[in-house]
């Protein structure tokens, strides 16, 4: 039986360390931005709204439209950096989907070493475009309203669909996945304990984020919407009737729905989220270099940060920085195991290239 | 490779290329004049307030609230799509791991599939219809979602030996 290749600079070594590369600066960003920019930015949004409101009582409708802009501004300025943090987990998560799939692709491995290259140059130019967006704006733009950091995090989707679009070629000529005779690929026939632990535990996590998903669009989705309007509603009518007491309560309100509404989304997108990469990660522990013993305890310390994450997430509007804190330090924890698991997939690359003598 | 899992493996191929199509779509076409409209309704409701003009604050708040309900399922419709796609391709990946006969994952496989192209579809026709239609195929799709990963988590954490 041969075994699939992974060789140095082969496609899937490329696509697994770059994926999880990708992963991990994406989860590291996102942890700092909220810590350092998340909540200010909330505030400052609620801030804006409020003086608004107060300028609508006034009558001012130049303090309105300055008001509205500033909102737009911290709006972009928090987007930009959402979208850096999601776009670029994402691009990992598709990265080990493709490592994985590579073997039923009927590209050469030559073509493959092309595609990943493509891909993890659009991969990082993306989300580094979009991070800039708010910095760079319309400077020495050759376009009205589109700037260069909008320009080049274009090109690395664009860059990113082709790679993507030429796995896919692959797998489309290779006759509906037909397994490839005489070869056989050790990510696949990997049956070890951190395997089955973070493979149950994805699985159990991503149906847990489904069943909140659908509970949150029971309960909590339609009354949102509602309250939503009846307060914005009760603002207008506080405005008209001059009753500034009785607009700063509806601001109040207002904020209050805005985050728990936030809290629900993230906390249901996050525990999906990170049951998928505990998912994709069993299929990689067959290349992990450490002890058995050590697997299994980064396997154990990634699903329980992926927990501890979204839960106090919830409880953050109750418990408010305390929640927020160990939230925190569960999205620290997942970001430590899954640097561990990188170090162990180096380390054995280290031994498969002393193996063949490729060790300088 | 068994039926299960390249159903999940080629039906998740399939439904990540729809939904990226349709979120291209959407970038392209629609998302842009989404937000316009909703940060544009949402400042004429508070300049209209500022000139103490109840009935214009209304209708621009009216429009505002439409215009969020049909982004907000957009962009969900968008995301769902692709998550689910992304979770039937790594699960036909593993899905050998399953303990339970082909014939009981062929049907767990159907069923996870079509509420993963049903539960956003549902969703989509909110836009155009607030009724309960909508909401049941909605609803039904989620439905058909959970009972499936239910099934497939218990499968998974059977011992191999429980074959059935």
């Amino acid at each position: 039986m041969r075994e699939i290749s992974f060789a140095p600079l082969s496609a899937r070594r490329l696509l697994v360390l770059g994926g999880i590369a990708l992963i991990l600066i994406g989860m590291l960003f996102g942890d700092i931005f909220a810590v350092f920019v998340l909540h200010q930015n909330a505030s400052r949004v609620g801030a804006s709204l409020a003086t608004a409101a107060h300028a609508a009582l006034r009558g001012d409708r130049s303090q309105v439209d300055t008001s509205f802009q500033d909102v737009g501004s911290l709006l972009e300025n928090r987007g930009t950096k959402v979208d850096t943090h999601v776009h670029m987990i994402d691009f990992g998560y598709l990265a080990l989907l493709l490592a994985i799939l590579l073997p039923w692709s009927a590209l050469r491995e030559g073509t493959k070493q092309h595609l990943a290259w493509l891909f993890l140059t659009g991969a990082g130019l993306l989300p580094g475009g979009v991070f800039l967006i708010h910095y760079v704006g319309l400077a020495y733009s050759p376009l009205q309203s589109i700037g260069w950091a909008s320009i080049f995090a274009d090109l690395g989707g664009l860059l990113v669909l082709i790679a993507t679009l030429g796995f896919l070629l692959g797998l489309g000529k290779s006759l509906g996945l037909q397994d490839l005779p005489g070869t056989q690929d050790a990510l696949l026939l990997d049956r070890s304990a951190s395997g089955r632990i973070l493979l149950v535990g994805g699985l159990a996590m991503v149906f847990a984020g489904f069943l909140h998903g659908a509970y949150y669009a029971g309960v909590d989705l339609y009354r949102h919407e509602s309250l939503d309007s009846s307060i914005l509603a009760d603002m207008a009518k506080a405005t008209a009737s001059d009753d500034a007491s009785a607009v700063d309560h509806s601001l109040e309100a207002y904020g209050q729905l805005q985050g728990d509404k936030a809290v629900k989304i993230a906390a249901h997108a996050h525990i999906i989220e990170f049951g998928l990469l505990a998912m994709l990660l069993a299929f990689f522990q067959a290349y992990v270099a450490l002890r058995d013993t050590w697997k299994l305890r980064w396997a154990y310390i990634l699903i329980i940060g992926s927990v501890l994450l979204p839960v106090c997430v919830l409880m953050e509007l109750r418990y408010g920085l305390v929640a927020g804190g160990l939230a925190d330090i569960g999205g620290l924890l997942v970001i430590i195991a899954l640097l561990a698991m990188w170090i162990g997939i180096l380390r054995y690359t280290g031994q498969l290239d002393a193996q063949n003598g490729d060790a300088r | 490779m068994s039926g299960s899992r390249r159903l999940l493996i080629l039906g998740g191929i399939a439904l990540a290329l729809w939904g990226m199509g349709y979120g291209l779509w959407y970038a392209v076409f629609a998302e842009h004049q989404a937000l316009n409209a909703i940060g544009a309704s949402l400042a004429a409701t508070f300049d209209a307030e500022a000139e103490r003009n109840l009935a214009a604050a209304d209708t621009a708040f009216r429009h505002y609230g439409e215009a969020k309900y049909i982004y907000d399922r957009q962009v969900d419709v968008h995301g769902h799509w692709i998550g689910l796609a992304m979770l039937l391709i790594v699960l036909g990946i593993g899905f050998d791991r399953v303990a339970f006969a082909e014939r009981r994952k062929l049907a767990l496989a159907w069923a996870l599939l079509a509420g993963a192209v049903i539960f956003p579809f549902g969703v989509l026709l909110e836009t155009f219809d607030h009724g309960p239609f909508p909401r049941a195929i909605a609803i039904l799709g989620s439905a058909l979602v959970i009972v499936a990963l239910g099934g497939i988590t218990l499968g998974l954490a059977l011992p191999a030996s429980s074959r059935r």
